[in-house]
């Protein structure tokens, strides 16, 4: 049993993070702040998820999201995919594992997985729309989001959803306003099992480094951690008893990072694209002042005069 | 009636001195300034979003989420609008024989030794660059922009193809904005251009000057014209 997050107490308190401790900021650039602080994690342990969605009640019920009444596809997921007002989901799928024939049940928590290196956040256009704290959490503010999409096309995980409604990108906050005065994710908070626990990062790791030892013993033999380096890490991670294949949880991506599409265009394409431009323009200018206006002279007008007049005879 | 490829409709001289050519009708003129209109404040609203040194451009439109709705709709009227001139222009701008000759000597052109250059139609080859690159790039900004369009379109493409749709949208936009500095440059330098598309005409000098063998078609024109007669051909 790891010790939940206590209740904080009934007083006012400043909130524990905020605008100083951003480490990253879309569009802009920042000072971070000297002092680091204590980077956070939620480890979701794929292994104790009994699929009761205790998570995604909780979730809506603290965002106050509506999502619409869907329909049965005939799947357990729902909503079906991750929605503006659907911040995370519980996607299940069913794997024959080739050892031992067996059926396995896969229930997969989704949501943002709160990148050490947010693709959404190089790709946003908009200064302030997209935020990273020092503690981990990557967050979006609504209030500076043009509702582009590019972070759609920046996410490795397929994971932000644009609002119909006010036109601005929604995930998960990593509940960044329930930490900020010393709370627990909500999600964290409602899992009757124990599939979501919330701490430092450091104390998540030393947590599952115990999930994984014990799943070993019981024959998961490729039980491990993903908090996958090409994105620097997350600060949502997964127990999963099959960690060498993380595709088979609902197409977790096996070793995800930044598209290179996305890191090009937001890389060379920005500076390069400047600078032609900005040649383009030198040219003209030098080559104006260089050679000077191209006039035409009193000559080439008489030779018109002469060849229209000239021409014009019957 | 003349068969010449590059004489337009309207094309017409005026004798007198000095002559005056018209060389663009009022509605080819409107549909230039609608076109370069849209191109212009498509560029300001997209490097908006380009760069965040540039993002302050937004404050034109009326705020970032405005630039966002409104760019691909001033993207659509550039398409349409466009559209026109490629039907009035394409003709004129199709490639000829002296079009290779200007090229390889692009130094005179450069040096304004326009005196060593081919007698050419109503367009040079640089002007018929401009206008096949305009034509191709639209096209590309179109398409790409359509894809990363979510607003309406998102459905229809993965999100791979979304990736490399707005990376080509904005290095075609970064080519169109540098045709267009092309573009606008050579009508400030060489003298005479710009009243084409304001006022409709050049003057007879420019079109001698610069674009001969339309002058001549002009004149063979308007003479057959005049005798009403029909030269053997
Ligand atoms: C022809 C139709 C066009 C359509 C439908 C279109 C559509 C779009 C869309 C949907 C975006 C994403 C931002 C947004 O939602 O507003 C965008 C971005 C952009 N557009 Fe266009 N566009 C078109 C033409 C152009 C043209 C002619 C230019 C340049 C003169 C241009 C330059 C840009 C730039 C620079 C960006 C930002 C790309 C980036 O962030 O890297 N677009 N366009
Ligand atoms: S939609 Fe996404 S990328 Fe665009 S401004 Fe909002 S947060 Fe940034």
């Amino acid at each position: 049993m790891f010790q939940p997050v206590p209740n904080p107490s009934t007083r006012p308190e400043p909130p524990k993070f905020g605008d100083q401790d951003l480490i990253r900021r879309s569009a802009s650039t920042v000072t971070p702040p000297a002092q680091r602080q204590t980077e956070v994690a939620k480890l979701i342990d794929v292994s104790k998820c009994i699929g009761c969605k205790a998570c995604q009640s909780a979730c809506i019920e603290w965002n106050d999201t509506h999502p619409e009444i869907g329909i049965n596809t005939g799947v357990y997921d729902n909503p079906h995919d991750l929605t503006p007002d659907m911040f995370t989901l519980m996607r299940f799928s069913e794997w024959e594992n080739p050892e031992t024939n067996n059926l396995e049940w896969l229930i997969r928590k989704d949501g943002c997985m709160h990148c050490e290196d947010p693709g959404c956040l190089k790709a946003c256009p908009a200064p302030g729309a997209i935020v990273q704290y020092s503690n981990g959490i990557v967050d979006f503010v609504h209030e500076n989001c043009i509702g582009c999409g590019y972070c759609i096309k920046g996410c490795p995980f397929n994971i932000p959803r644009i609002s119909k409604v006010d036109h601005t990108a929604y995930k998960c906050t990593l509940c960044s306003d329930r930490l900020a005065v010393g709370q627990g994710p909500a999600c964290a908070k409602a899992c009757p099992t124990q599939a979501i626990v919330f701490g430092t990062k450091e104390e998540m790791k030393q947590h599952a480094e115990g999930r994984i030892t014990d799943l070993k013993s019981r024959g998961f033999a490729n039980a491990g951690l993903y908090d996958p380096p090409g994105v620097g890490g997350t600060h949502v991670m997964y127990v999963l008893h099959h960690a060498d294949k993380p595709e088979i949880y609902a197409d977790l991506p096996n070793n995800p990072r930044i598209s290179p599409i996305v890191e090009a265009w937001k890389g060379v394409t920005k500076y390069a694209g400047l600078a032609v431009i900005g040649i383009a323009a030198a040219t003209g200018f030098m080559h104006y002042l260089v050679s000077g206006p191209n006039r035409v002279s009193e000559a080439d007008e008489e030779a018109a005069e002469k060849l229209t007049g000239e021409e014009r005879r019957p | 009636m003349s068969t010449d490829y590059d004489v337009g409709k309207g094309d017409k001289i005026h004798a007198g001195k000095p002559v005056t050519v018209d060389r663009y009708t009022p509605g080819a003129r409107v549909n230039h300034w609608i076109t370069a209109t849209s191109l212009v404040l498509l560029a300001l609203s997209g490097l908006a979003l380009f760069h965040p040194a540039l993002f302050f451009l937004t404050e034109l439109f009326g705020g970032g989420p405005l630039t966002r709705v409104i760019h691909p709709w001033i993207g659509v009227l550039l398409f349409f609008s466009f559209f026109g001139l490629f039907l009035r222009f394409w003709k004129a701008n199709l490639w000829k024989r002296e079009d290779g000759t200007w090229l390889a000597r692009i130094r005179d052109v450069l040096t304004g030794h326009d005196e060593r250059l081919p007698e050419v139609g109503k367009y040079n080859a640089g002007q018929k660059f401009v206008f096949w690159a305009m034509s191709v790039l639209i096209i590309v900004l179109i398409t790409t922009g359509i894809v990363i369009w979510d607003q309406y379109f998102f459905e229809f493409t993965t999100i791979g193809q979304k990736r490399w749709a707005v990376l080509v949208h904005s290095i075609a936009a970064i080519v169109i904005i540098s045709v267009w500095i092309i573009h606008v440059y050579a009508a400030i330098w060489v003298r005479g251009t710009i009243r084409a598309m304001t006022r409709g005409s050049v003057s007879g000098g420019w079109a001698w000057r610069h674009h001969r063998k339309w002058l001549r078609e002009l004149v063979a024109k308007s003479s057959k014209g005049k005798s009403g007669r029909t030269p053997a051909e």
